[in-house]
């Protein structure tokens, strides 16, 4: 099953609303909690990204039996130098998304912690591609 | 100890989910750093306590499965900020206390830190 969903930059009132919604199919599912819990926190993370740093984004939700693939590609400055935004404390956030809670440099490094597999690629003046997957056992 | 009896503690007022007063509190993680809060891992009968009154405070907890949250120094709690909790059975209590006062207390009455 494959569902699509759409985040605008900047719209800090809906930030979260996909994960929200990802959430609630994943438990009608009967995914276990702890599963469930990664899954969205890391989502979550992503998608704040797209809110805070990206013009807009698609958030692609695959659902398979034994996992669910999410494909997060927006349209942004992109990322010059991965392996920096991956290190922790790292951020190059603004002053609304920090008074949002966000931009401490942690989400990346916190969306690998929660990932089973991560794949970012980047392309500086056009935007950010995150692939996640996580298994259901 | 019930949220309920924190509530007391200090001087706070409910601002969605009376019907889960009763429920345990086993420890407290303090917080104005949403990024932080989506770090914990053992969430159990946990409360929040933080500064921070947004919509994107109340998403961590409904991501993180964090039923209680005591917010600090008075801050407004929007209609939209209470649905979204409504939505998630969660417990918002409001007190005016700092967050250092706050968390002074409820260590003193013996809740835990989360570690």
């Amino acid at each position: 099953m494959n569902f699509v969903y759409h985040v605008e930059g900047g719209d800090f009132t809906n930030a979260g609303s996909t994960s929200s919604q990802v959430k609630r199919m994943l438990k009608k599912i009967g995914v276990s909690p702890e599963i469930v819990k990664k899954t969205v926190v890391a989502l979550y993370e992503a998608e704040v990204n797209i809110v805070a740093h990206a013009y807009r984004g698609d958030i692609t939700v695959d659902l398979e039996e034994d996992h669910i693939k999410i494909v997060l590609d927006d349209e942004g400055p992109g990322i010059p130098d991965i392996d920096k935004a991956m290190q922790k404390g790292y951020s190059t956030a603004s002053q609304k998304v920090r008074e949002m809670g966000f931009g401490a440099g942690m989400g990346l490094p916190n969306i690998k912690n929660n990932s089973d597999s991560l794949n970012i690629t980047s392309e500086v003046g056009k935007g950010t591609t995150i692939e996640m997957i996580n298994y259901f056992q | 100890m019930t949220i309920e009896e924190i509530k007391n503690l200090v001087q706070g007022e409910v601002i969605c989910g009376e019907e889960y007063l009763d429920h345990p509190i086993n420890s407290v993680f303090a917080s104005d750093l949403m990024s932080d809060v989506l770090t914990l891992k053992d969430i159990n009968n946990l409360l929040l306590l933080t500064g921070l009154s947004n919509l994107q405070s109340i998403r961590t907890c409904e991501m993180s499965d964090i039923q209680y949250m005591l917010i600090v120094r008075g801050k407004e709690v929007t209609e939209e900020m209470k649905e979204l909790a409504e939505d998630n059975d969660m417990v918002i209590i409001r007190t005016k206390f700092s967050m250092y006062k706050t968390s002074g207390i409820l260590y003193n009455a013996g809740l835990p830190a989360v570690y």
